[in-house]
C-alpha cells in the first residue's frame, strides 16, 4: 500500500504550465526560428544573385582552370581543372600543417623540458625564445623570415654548392638530389610498412614477457632496427640501384633534383618556431602539474631518471598536456593561411584566384570552410580519441 | 501563412524596386543622397593611383573617378577612395562597399558577364609585358623557357602567361604574390627573373620601385589586349551612363580642343559640337539626368584626356609612356568618344 501511494500526487495542470509541454513548445519554438532565418538567408542571397546576374553553382569547379601553380605534390598544368587546382591547395596546406605539427611538437617539448632545467643558462635561453616567439605576430615572423632567405642567399648563377655539387643553395630554394624513379621504390615502401608492423609486434611480444618473467627487452633498439633494416634488404634485394637525380644548373634555374622553395620554408620555419613557444609553455605546465612525490615514488621503487619520466611521469603530465595541445595543432592548421602574405600556394590561394576567375565568391567560400573543417575535426577527433587512451580508467 | 506574408513582402519589394528604376538608378540615387562617389583604386601604382606625401590620390584612374564626382556633384573633390587589391576589388563592387572600380581592370567577357558587371568604357588600352634585369642578356620573351615569373594572382595576366607559355610549349615556375608591393620586392631581390604585368604597370614599377632603373629592361613581345577600364555593377544602367559619358566627355573636350585653361573662353565659342559639350545648348546634361555644366565642370576641374594623360603617365614624369594607342582616333590611336549630341 504504501508503495502505490509513494510517488506525488498527479495534480492536473493546464498545458501551458506543463513543464514537459512547455519545454517541448520552446524547444521546436527555437528550431523553427533557427530554420526560418536560414532559409531566409539562403533563399535571400540567391534571389539577389540572380537579380544581379551572378552565375551560381558548382559547374566551374569541372572547367579549365588556366593559371600555373608554382608548388605542387601531384603534377599540375594549367590545363587541369579547378577542382584539381583546389586540391593541389588543399595538398600543401596539409604538407606544411603536418610537418608543422610534427617539428613544433619536438621542439616544444625540448624547450619546455629545457625551461625546467637546473642548468641556469639553459633555462633562460628558453625562457628567452618563449617570449621572443610568442609576443610577436606570427604575420612578421613570416616576413622577416621570407626577406632574410631571399636577401641573404644568391641568385641561381652563385649558388651555395655543398657535398661536392650536389646540394645547392639558393634564393630560389634548397635544391636537393634525388634517386631515378625505379620499381623497386614501390617496393621499399611495402618494406617499411612491413619493418613497422614488425617492430610493433617486437614491442607488445616484449611488455609481455617483462610483464609476465620480469625479464626486460631492448625492443626500443631492435625496433629501430627491424624498421630501418627491412626496406634496405629490398633495396639489396632489388639490385641496390643508386642511380641520382642530380640538381644542375641549366638556363635561368636548376632542373633535376627536388626543391625546397623559400615560401615553403619561411612558412614552415615561421609556423615552428611561433607555435612551438606556446609548446613549450603547454608541457611545462603539464610536468609541473604534477606532485613532486609521483618522482620520488618512482626513484625508490628504483627506477631510472628515464624510466621515471617514460613510466610514471609523462604519462600523467600527457592528460595535462593533450587537451591544450589539440587547439595548437588547430592553430597551426588555420594559420597557414598566412601562407598568401608570402606567396605559399595554399588552399587560400587557389580558392583566391579561383574566386578571382569565377566570381563565385559565395561557393569557393563553402569550399573553404568545408575543408578547413573537415581537418580540424580530423585533428580533434585524433586527438580526442587519444586524449581518452591516456586519461585515468576506473576500474 | 508565413510564406504568405512573406510573398506579400517580396512583391512589394519587387514593386519598389521598379518604381525606384522608373525615377533614377538606386546606386545613383544613393551617390546623390550620400554626398559623394566611393571609387575603387589601385593600391597604389604610380600614374594610375597612388596617394602622393599628403594623402592625397593621383593618377588617370583617379582623374576618372573625380570626373564623375564633378558630372554629378559639380566639384571633383567629393570621391572617397577605397584602394583594393586584384583580389578584393570584385567583391568590393559586387557587394556595393563602391560605386564602381577605376583599377586598370581588364574587360573581358566573363566578367562583364558572369560577375555581373558591366564595363563603362577603355580609359586605357594596355598589353602585358614582361621584364627582366639586364645581366640576364635575355632579349625576347621567347627566350623565357624555364624561367621563375612573379605574378599577381587573380588578375587576367596570370591567365596569359601560362596561355603564352603553353602556345610556345614552354616551362615557368610561378611567385604569386597578393600584395603588390611584396610581390616586387620578391622580384628586385632576385626571387624571379621575370616580373610580368600590363606594359603600362612595367614602366610605373620600373620608375617608381626599382633600386636602379636602369639595370632592367622591358622586353619587346605584347602578349596580350589589354582594355583597360571603369566598371559598374549591373541593375543601374543610369550610373553606368554617367560613367562612361564622363570618359567620353574627357576624350571629347581633347578633340575639340577644349582644356582646362581654355574651357571659360570655350563657353563662347560658335562651333555647335562645343556648344552641347559644354552645356551651352541644353539637353546633354538633362538627358543624363545631370545638371547641363557637368561636362563643362569636368574640364574645369579635371581636364582633357590628353591633360590627364601628360601630367599622370605623360614624357614630362617618370613614367614616360607615349601615347601611342592611346592617342585619340584622329592621330592614329584609339581613343574615340562617340558624339556628344
Amino acid at each position: 500500500m504504501a508503495i502505490a501511494q509513494a510517488g506525488p500526487p498527479k495534480a492536473r495542470v493546464a498545458p501551458w504550465n506543463d513543464p514537459v509541454i512547455r519545454g517541448w513548445f520552446f524547444q521546436l519554438v527555437v528550431i523553427g526560428s533557427v530554420a526560418l532565418l536560414a532559409w531566409y538567408l539562403v533563399s535571400n542571397t540567391i534571389e539577389n544573385l540572380e537579380r544581379q546576374q551572378i552565375s551560381t553553382g558548382f559547374g566551374y569547379l569541372g572547367q579549365e582552370a588556366g593559371f600555373e601553380i608554382g608548388d605542387s605534390l601531384i603534377p599540375y598544368s594549367p590545363a587541369d581543372t579547378y577542382a584539381r587546382a583546389i586540391f593541389v591547395g588543399i595538398l600543401n596546406t596539409l604538407r606544411v600543417s603536418v610537418i608543422g605539427i610534427v617539428l613544433a611538437t619536438i621542439l616544444g617539448t625540448l624547450i619546455g623540458v629545457g625551461r625546467l632545467s637546473p642548468n641556469w643558462l639553459l633555462a633562460k635561453i628558453c625562457e628567452w625564445y618563449v617570449e621572443a616567439f610568442r609576443n610577436v605576430p606570427l604575420l612578421l615572423w613570416l616576413f622577416l623570415i621570407y626577406k632574410l632567405i631571399s636577401d641573404l642567399f644568391p641568385g641561381p648563377r652563385q649558388a651555395i654548392s655543398l657535398l661536392w655539387d650536389t646540394i645547392f643553395l639558393t634564393n630560389r630554394g634548397v635544391y636537393f638530389p634525388v634517386p631515378f624513379a625505379h620499381d623497386v621504390h614501390s617496393w621499399i615502401g611495402v618494406g617499411l610498412l612491413v619493418g613497422i608492423a614488425g617492430a610493433w609486434l617486437i614491442h607488445r611480444w616484449a611488455r609481455a614477457r617483462q610483464a609476465a618473467t620480469g625479464q626486460p627487452f631492448p625492443s626500443i633498439w631492435v625496433g629501430a632496427g627491424v624498421i630501418v633494416g627491412v626496406p634496405v634488404l629490398v633495396w639489396l634485394m632489388g639490385g641496390a640501384p643508386t642511380a641520382f637525380s642530380v640538381p644542375a644548373l641549366k638556363g635561368f634555374n636548376f632542373q633535376g633534383g627536388i626543391v625546397i622553395q623559400p615560401e615553403f620554408t619561411a612558412l614552415l620555419v615561421g609556423l615552428v618556431v611561433y607555435t612551438s613557444a606556446f609548446v613549450a609553455e603547454i608541457v611545462r605546465s603539464g610536468i609541473l602539474a604534477l606532485h613532486k612525490g609521483q618522482s620520488e615514488a618512482a626513484y625508490s621503487l628504483g627506477l631510472s631518471r628515464a624510466q621515471a619520466m617514460r613510466l610514471v611521469l609523462l604519462p600523467q603530465a600527457l592528460r595535462v598536456i593533450v587537451p591544450p595541445m589539440t587547439s595548437q595543432y588547430l592553430n597551426i592548421t588555420k594559420n597557414s593561411s598566412l601562407a598568401i602574405a608570402i606567396g605559399y600556394p595554399d588552399l587560400v590561394a587557389s580558392i583566391n584566384v579561383t574566386i578571382n576567375q569565377t566570381g563565385q565568391a559565395i561557393e569557393n567560400v563553402l569550399i573553404i570552410m568545408a575543408a578547413y573543417l573537415s581537418v580540424s575535426l580530423t585533428i580533434s577527433l585524433f586527438m580526442n580519441w587519444y586524449n581518452r587512451q591516456i586519461a585515468l580508467k576506473e576500474r | 501563412m508565413v510564406k504568405r506574408t512573406m510573398a506579400a513582402a517580396a512583391a512589394a519589394l519587387t514593386l519598389t524596386g521598379f518604381a525606384g528604376a522608373a525615377q533614377a538608378g538606386p546606386d545613383f540615387d544613393a551617390i546623390k543622397s550620400r554626398g559623394h562617389v566611393i571609387c575603387g583604386v589601385t593600391t597604389g601604382l604610380a600614374g594610375f593611383a597612388l596617394a602622393d606625401s599628403q594623402g592625397k590620390w593621383k593618377g588617370l584612374d583617379v582623374d576618372l573617378c573625380r570626373a564623375t564626382a564633378a558630372a554629378v556633384f559639380g566639384d571633383a573633390e567629393k570621391v572617397k577612395y577605397v584602394p583594393t587589391t586584384a583580389q578584393q576589388r570584385f567583391t568590393a563592387l559586387q557587394s556595393k562597399e563602391v560605386d564602381l572600380l577605376v583599377r586598370t581592370t581588364t574587360w573581358t567577357l566573363q566578367r562583364d558577364t558572369a560577375l555581373g558587371f558591366d564595363f563603362a568604357a577603355v580609359n586605357y588600352y594596355d598589353g602585358q609585358g614582361f621584364m627582366v634585369p639586364k645581366k640576364l642578356g635575355v632579349k625576347s620573351a621567347k627566350e623565357l623557357d624555364g624561367a621563375t615569373v612573379c605574378v599577381q594572382p587573380g588578375t587576367t595576366t596570370e591567365l596569359n602567361l601560362a596561355d603564352y607559355f603553353r602556345a610556345n610549349k614552354m616551362n615557368f615556375k610561378p611567385v604569386v604574390i597578393e600584395k603588390v608591393e611584396e610581390l616586387r620586392q620578391a622580384f628586385f631581390s632576385g626571387r624571379c627573373d621575370v616580373y610580368t604585368t600590363d606594359a603600362s604597370g612595367l614602366y610605373a614599377t620600373r620608375a617608381a620601385n626599382a633600386p636602379k632603373p636602369d639595370d632592367y629592361i622591358i622586353l619587346p613581345e605584347i602578349i596580350s589586349k589589354e582594355p583597360l577600364g571603369p566598371v559598374v555593377r549591373h541593375g543601374d544602367n543610369q550610373w553606368g551612363d554617367i560613367v562612361r559619358w564622363s570618359h567620353y566627355a574627357m576624350v571629347e573636350a581633347e578633340e575639340y580642343g577644349i582644356t582646362s585653361k581654355n574651357v571659360d573662353e570655350m563657353l563662347k565659342s560658335d562651333n555647335p559640337v562645343i556648344k552641347r559639350i559644354l552645356g551651352v545648348t541644353p539637353g546633354m546634361g538633362k538627358a543624363l539626368g545631370l545638371d547641363e555644366k557637368w561636362a563643362y565642370n569636368i574640364v574645369k576641374q579635371v581636364g582633357n584626356y590628353g591633360e590627364s594623360f601628360e601630367r599622370n603617365l605623360g614624357m614630362e614624369t617618370p613614367l614616360k609612356i607615349e601615347r601611342g594607342q592611346n592617342a585619340l582616333w584622329t592621330k592614329g590611336g584609339q581613343q574615340y568618344a562617340m558624339p556628344i549630341r
